[in-house]
């Protein structure tokens, strides 16, 4: 009896100690959630807080003119980002011409041929980490191996400069829809007899077609709000000029310095060209998603 | 007539397809490799021309060019190390602020976010990886600078900026643009790349683990810190890595904030440089010369220094997916 009873209080100790310990522990899973969900919060407060500015400040400089009329000169009023779209239009689209090719058909080797041989194993570690290259040191490298060999800015070194940055998304992107593409696809192709070149283009590509999409339309939004490597390569132009060999004007350069200008046109012009570009980018982002979500 | 060598008869027609189908195979084998290596060329392209336009500057000033912090376009004495402090001071303390709350937002989308909620919300934050940086330079310029120069400032002096030996850091005048405002503005941006690599990998722990927690009695607190974590360390820290690739080579959203001054200052309010500031800047109008081999030989130091970084968590990232083949 003697015993139990002794038994019985040591336990009642415990379940005091314990309780002690259950409020500790308590306390610290709310203190550690609570933080987390303002995490959440702050996190969606500056998403929400970013577009609110751009949708007020944008709006006020989108009217009629600021489609139709090139940038205006410094000070005076009026004028639009005709030439700045029109450039930027230019530049990406024959970046996505380029690149699409590219990168696709490197995603084909990597998954289809390369696989696990070295070379396959080295592209892939690259990609991956010009995937986060600062897109600063390819304008430089456009610049030294191009601009400054031909002796001026252009159009098309903006687009070879947007290019190496568009190429390793596709590549990745292609790489890793293809390897989705199940096995017996492959097999049943191999077993009519078809080569491999059409396997890869016509049944394994054709399968992963959607993702693909994805992947360029990510390279498209990716490249369509990169800034520093055009600072380089394609320069600025104030007047319309749609000839790839000469300085091109195209919206984030021109954001860039209208922004930081003192005149007050400018800066509002600066405020419109970014909304667009938000716009632009964040609805490629979003279609991608939906093309994406389409196939699985 | 005499096919191929297993003895299978083929027509002249067929062999004739045969031998067409296997050049074709090998051109495109030969096609697809090329446009693969590109890559690693242009990779070798870019260390390459970036060596031999900042050779001039590198020869000058010799491996003194890092150490000095000399950035004088008039007598053409130049160094690099305002621009290397300010690249990795902004960079450093942007990770600092993003990485407990990119772990936060992590643990809310993985843990305690309703199941319907989840797509949307992480929709949401990668939407906020894709707005592009000069977006957030123009933010931060003309919206988030005041307020800070005219709230955050004058309550961090009053504050942390009395304590004796770190109080040097918040003191001076408040401007505004200087070093922690980038470095804010930088931590914003790089907040959606940390965070998506950590709800990746969170997503991979067995659920077995979890589970197994819970039923033992742990709090979700508990079991994120004591089973998650763990887990997935690797995986974390490669995110932490990436974001800090990203906020080490980021150029618009710092140039606009940053001040663009060449001095080192004991302040973090005063105005610095950053590498990709400095080119942004002065790469227009710089001469052919010393001053423009330099400009190259920053851009040679910043793209070094990210390649180091992003192979670390690369390699992190790696070990991590590796671990996931193994375990389940």
């Amino acid at each position: 009896m003697d015993a139990s009873e002794n038994g019985k209080t040591k336990r009642g100790e415990e379940l005091i100690m314990d309780i002690g310990i259950y409020n500790r522990r308590k306390r610290a899973n709310k203190v550690g959630l609570t933080l987390s969900l303002l995490a959440m919060a702050l996190g969606m407060i500056v998403l929400l807080w970013i577009l609110f500015i751009l949708f007020t400040k944008g709006f006020a400089a989108l009217n009629g003119n600021f489609f139709t009329e090139s940038t205006p000169a410094a000070g005076s009023a009026g004028g639009g980002l005709a030439n700045a779209i029109v450039g930027s239009l230019m530049m990406v689209v024959s970046c996505t011409l380029i690149s699409t090719p590219i990168g696709v058909l490197a995603g084909i080797f990597m998954a289809e041929y390369g696989d696990r041989s070295k070379i396959a194993g080295i592209t892939r570690f690259v990609t991956d980490i010009m995937l986060s290259a600062p897109s600063i040191v390819i304008g430089l490298f456009v610049y030294a191996i191009y601009v400054a060999q031909v002796k001026h800015f252009s159009g098309w070194a903006g687009t070879v400069a947007l290019s190496l940055l568009a190429v390793p998304v596709i590549l990745k992107t292609t790489e890793n829809m293809l390897r989705l593409v199940p096995g017996t696809l492959r097999e049943a192709a191999y077993a009519l007899g078809t080569p491999k070149w059409k396997v890869s283009l016509s049944v394994i590509l054709r399968a992963a077609k959607s993702g693909v999409m994805t992947g360029i339309l990510l390279a498209v939004a990716r490249v369509s709000g990169e800034t520093a490597p055009l600072l380089f390569t394609a320069l600025n132009n104030q007047f319309f000029s749609t000839n790839m060999n000469k300085p091109m004007s195209n919206l984030p350069v021109v954001i860039y310095q209208f922004a930081l200008s003192p005149y007050e046109n400018w800066v509002n012009l600066a405020w419109g060209g970014a909304l667009l570009i938000t716009l632009t980018v964040l609805g490629l982002n979003i279609l991608a998603r939906v093309f994406f979500r389409e196939k699985s | 007539m005499s096919g191929t060598s297993t003895g299978i008869q083929l027509t002249p027609q067929t062999a004739k397809i045969v031998r067409t189908q296997r050049i074709q195979d090998f051109l495109f084998h030969k096609l697809t490799l090329f446009f693969a290596s590109l890559v690693l060329i242009v990779l070798a392209g870019i260390l390459i021309s970036l060596i031999i336009t900042s050779w001039p500057a590198l020869s000058t000033f010799g491996p003194g060019f890092f150490f000095s912090s000399e950035w004088d376009v008039v007598n053409q004495k130049f160094g690099g190390l305002t621009s290397i402090y300010g690249t990795l001071v902004t960079a450093v303390l942007a990770l600092l602020m993003a990485v407990p709350i990119s772990f936060g937002i992590a643990v809310f989308l993985t843990e305690m976010c309703p199941s319907w909620l989840r797509r949307p919300l992480g929709t949401a934050v990668e939407l906020l990886a894709a707005v592009p940086s000069i977006i957030y330079g123009m933010f931060g310029l003309f919206v988030f600078a005041p307020l800070f120069a005219d709230y955050v400032q004058p309550a961090l002096t009053s504050t942390i900026g009395q304590i004796p030996v770190i109080g040097v850091l918040f003191s001076g005048a408040p401007n505004g643009i200087g070093l922690l405002c980038a470095a804010l503005i930088l931590a914003f941006m790089v907040v959606p790349f940390i965070t998506s690599v950590m709800r990746d990998v969170f997503e991979i722990v067995p659920p077995v683990l979890k589970e197994s927690a819970y039923g033992i009695g742990c709090t979700t607190w508990e079991v994120v810190t004591r089973v998650v974590l763990p887990y997935t360390q690797a995986g974390v820290v490669g995110g932490v890595m990436l974001g800090l690739g990203r906020a080490l080579g980021e150029t618009m959203a710092v140039t606009f904030v940053i001040g663009n001054a060449h001095r080192i200052k004991a302040s973090l309010f005063a105005p610095g440089s950053s590498i990709a500031s400095t080119l942004a800047n002065e790469f227009g109008e710089a001469e052919p010369g010393l001053h423009y081999s330099s400009l190259f030989a920053l851009g040679l130091a910043l793209f070094i220094i990210t390649f180091i970084v992003l192979s670390l968590a690369k390699w992190m990232l790696v070990r991590m997916e590796k671990q996931k083949g193994a375990k389940s």
